[in-house]
C-alpha cells in the first residue's frame, strides 16, 4: 500500500495535487489552518492511493512525499 | 521504497511563491537534474530580478544575484573564469530575459556561451503586480492594459524561442510547460538535456517554460493551468526550435 506523508504547514491549499489524484484520495481540510493561513491538503482516502505520486509531480511547494 | 521527496539540491525553506504559482515546480525540476546529473559541488546558478529573484535561497548550490536582465552576461564570466569545473544556469522570467534582459540573452546565444538558461514565460510581469510584459498575448487584460493588449499600440509579443532558432549559435532551444503531470515530465526531460548538453561542452542552451501566474492572471490556480492549455500554447507552441546534435529535428 502507499504512504504518503505532507509537510503540512509548507502548504498553501493551491489544490492542484487535489485535480491531480486520479484516485480522488485527497482532499483541502476546510476544517484546518496551517501556520501560513492557508486550508491544508490531507488525505481522505489515503487506502485507495496507488503511488503514481502526481498528486508530488504537481505540488509546487514540494510537500508530499510518496512511499510505495 | 520512496517514488517521490523533496530534491536534495532543493533547499528545506518556504517558498515566497503566490498559491498555485509553478515556479516552485520548475524549481523542483532544476534541483532534481542536479541530483541526478550529480553535479551539485560544481554548479553554479544565477538568480534574476523578478518574482524568482529570491531563487538564490531555494537552491543548495551556490548563487549569484545578477542586476536585471544581465544574468547571461554573469554566467558567462562564471563560466569562462572556469570552464572544465563550473556547471553554470541561470534562471530567468519574461521581463527580465525577454525585456531588459534582450540584449544579453540574444548576444550570449549568438556566441554560443555554454551555458543554461531556464526561462519562465508566464506572459505578465508578476512581481511588481501584474504590468503588461514583452510576451503578453494580444488582448490579455493586464494593470497597464485594461482594455486588453493592443497590438496596434504595444506591439506583438515576442517569442524568444523562434527568434533565437534563426541564430547559428544556440545548440539547444525548446519550449515546454508544466501545466499538467505529463508536461511536467517532458519539461524534465528538455531541462535535464540542457544541463547534459552544458556538462559535454556542446553549447548554449534554453529552455522556455510556460508558466502560470495566478494571482496577476486572476484565476484560480486551476483555471490558470488551463489557461495555458486554451491561450498561450496556441500563440507560444511547444517543441524542440533547435537541436544541433541531436536526431530530433525541428518538431514543432
Amino acid at each position: 500500500m502507499a504512504k504518503l506523508s505532507f509537510r503540512t504547514d509548507l502548504c498553501k491549499g493551491c489544490g492542484l495535487c487535489v485535480d491531480a489524484c486520479p484516485k480522488k484520495v485527497l482532499r483541502l481540510a476546510t476544517d484546518k489552518i496551517n501556520k501560513k493561513g492557508h486550508h491544508p491538503v490531507e488525505a481522505a482516502d489515503e487506502a485507495a492511493c496507488i503511488g503514481c505520486a502526481f498528486c508530488a509531480t504537481m505540488c509546487p511547494d514540494c510537500i508530499i512525499q510518496v512511499e510505495r | 521504497m520512496i517514488v517521490f521527496q523533496k530534491p536534495k539540491a532543493l533547499a528545506d525553506v518556504p517558498m515566497h511563491y503566490c498559491p498555485g504559482c509553478t515556479h516552485g515546480i520548475i524549481h523542483r525540476l532544476v534541483a532534481e537534474v542536479i541530483d541526478e546529473l550529480g553535479i551539485e559541488g560544481r554548479t553554479i546558478g544565477i538568480a534574476p530580478v523578478g518574482c524568482s529573484v529570491m531563487a538564490y535561497d531555494y537552491f543548495n548550490c551556490d548563487m549569484i544575484e545578477a542586476a536585471h536582465g544581465r544574468a547571461p552576461a554573469v554566467a558567462t564570466g562564471v563560466k569562462r573564469a572556469d570552464p572544465e569545473n563550473h556547471i553554470v544556469f541561470t534562471y530567468q522570467g519574461d521581463g527580465d530575459l525577454a525585456s531588459i534582459g534582450m540584449a544579453e540573452t540574444v548576444h550570449a546565444a549568438a556566441r554560443n556561451e555554454n551555458i543554461t538558461v531556464i526561462f519562465i514565460n508566464n506572459a505578465i510581469y508578476g512581481m511588481t503586480g501584474g504590468q503588461m510584459a514583452p510576451t503578453s498575448l494580444p488582448g490579455q487584460v493586464t494593470q497597464t492594459s485594461p482594455y486588453g493588449r493592443d497590438v496596434k499600440l504595444c506591439g506583438y509579443p515576442v517569442k524568444v524561442c523562434e527568434m533565437l532558432s534563426e541564430l547559428e549559435g544556440p545548440e539547444y532551444l525548446e519550449r515546454v510547460t508544466v501545466n499538467n503531470v505529463k508536461n511536467v515530465k517532458n519539461a524534465k526531460k528538455a531541462i535535464k538535456k540542457a544541463f547534459q548538453n552544458q556538462v559535454e561542452g556542446k553549447g548554449f542552451s534554453l529552455v522556455e517554460v510556460l508558466s502560470s501566474c495566478p494571482t496577476n492572471w486572476g484565476m484560480t490556480p486551476q483555471k490558470a493551468l488551463q489557461w495555458i492549455d486554451e491561450k498561450m500554447i496556441p500563440y507560444y507552441p511547444l517543441g524542440v526550435y533547435k537541436d544541433r546534435s541531436g536526431s530530433a529535428e525541428v518538431s514543432k
